[in-house]
């Protein structure tokens, strides 16, 4: 199984103590961008995952401690944020300009 | 074989929707992207439950893979033009499924569902209806798979690639990280393994690197041309991806794909493992 679990939606059933979970969403012009490609990038820029947007625009990741960027690619254009997380859950937003 | 026998762009598939002889698939395991939208007249395969034997760690038989086919409407003469998400990982496992059993007429579509939708290109809901056939396959091509004692017997003597991404090579995540990481194996890898990871095979779009690109590529990481060679990942499909860059693009001689892969091998007691 290596298709990604439904994007958004609640972290019921995701142990918070032991998972290390990066989730968002990717925005446009003041509303989400459903759709998305948003990949997890580690700190050598190196590809780790990939997701698309739920609906709302929603991407999730379970990682481990550590630096990381997050990329998305739309058909409205590319944006990127660099974040440090720890387990537990960590949380962002990149901005599609 | 190149890699315009095995590859075609996405305004090829467009333009080529609908030809006789041709059949589109769109391979998934979130078959709801297809019922969401697909390629007009493309056919579904579900990456699990259509491919995989529904009891034991294996793939469907060759009868099955036959009923599954025939039901599909897909005959032996027909090109199958393969086609998914996830950077057509799947698709990619389907291909060199369909090679396994005998299928002569295969190809890919460069950047698969991901570059099809980036660049807006038109997607349909409607399920083709399509008359079904007497599919026949042949017994598995056993030189482009490789089982676990071979890969044990691999180490330090072919070429074994791991394709995961670094951080589940060197055993900090063990599985990709759209995945909860709980696992049941050990982290690591094979002894003697490069890691060479899917994704520097391909731009973000998900097409792959032009040859000249994919040749530097493996042999700046140390692939030994004069060997025989294995690719792995987690659940060999991203190492079908691989398989299909040296094999059908490069056109490398001698490469399988260990489907077992790291589920498999990570979980076998004995075996070493280097971290």
């Amino acid at each position: 199984m290596c298709g990604a679990p439904k994007q958004g939606g609640t972290l019921a059933g995701v142990d918070l103590n032991t998972q290390t979970v990066i989730q968002g969403s990717v925005w446009h012009d003041g509303a989400p961008v459903p759709g998305a490609y948003v990949r997890l990038l580690d700190s050598t820029d190196e590809f780790t995952a990939e997701v698309v947007t739920s609906p709302e625009g929603e991407f999730r990741f379970f990682a481990a401690p550590g630096q990381w960027k997050v990329r998305s690619l739309s058909p409205v254009g590319k944006g990127e944020q660099v974040l440090s997380a720890d387990v537990g859950l960590n949380e962002t937003t990149v901005a599609i300009s | 074989m190149s890699r315009n026998d095995v590859l075609v762009t996405a305004d090829w598939a467009e333009e080529n929707l609908g030809t006789p002889g041709l059949v589109f698939v769109e391979v998934d395991e979130d078959t709801s992207a297809y019922d969401g939208g697909h390629l007009e007249g493309a056919v579904k395969l579900d990456w699990k439950t259509d491919l995989q034997d529904p009891v034991r760690r294996d793939f469907v038989n060759k009868e099955a893979f036959e009923a599954l086919l025939s039901a599909k409407g897909i005959s032996n003469d027909d090109t199958v033009v393969l086609y998914g998400g996830n950077n057509n990982w799947f698709a990619a496992y389907a291909y060199w499924y369909f090679k396994l059993y005998g299928h002569e007429n295969v190809k890919l579509v460069d950047g698969g569902r991901k570059k099809w939708e980036l660049d807006g290109r038109a997607l349909s809901k409607d399920t083709p209806a399509r008359p079904a056939t007497q599919y026949k396959a042949q017994d598995p091509d056993l030189s482009i798979r490789a089982f676990r004692d071979e890969v044990v017997a691999s180490i330090g003597t072919k070429n074994l690639i791991d394709v995961r991404s670094p951080d589940e090579f060197s055993g900090k995540i063990l599985a990709p990280a759209h995945l909860p990481q709980e696992q049941a194996q050990k982290g690591g890898h094979v002894p003697t393994a490069k890691n060479i990871p899917w994704s520097k095979a391909a731009n973000e779009d998900g097409t792959f690197k032009s040859d000249e690109q994919l040749e530097a590529l493996y042999a700046e990481q140390g692939y030994d041309g004069s060997l025989a060679t294995i690719a792995y990942c987690r659940i060999g499909e991203r190492s079908s991806h691989t398989w299909f860059v040296l094999r059908e693009l490069l056109g490398k001689s001698d490469v399988k794909n260990y489907d077992g892969s790291w589920v498999e091998y990570g979980s076998l007691v004995g075996v070493p493992i280097e971290k």
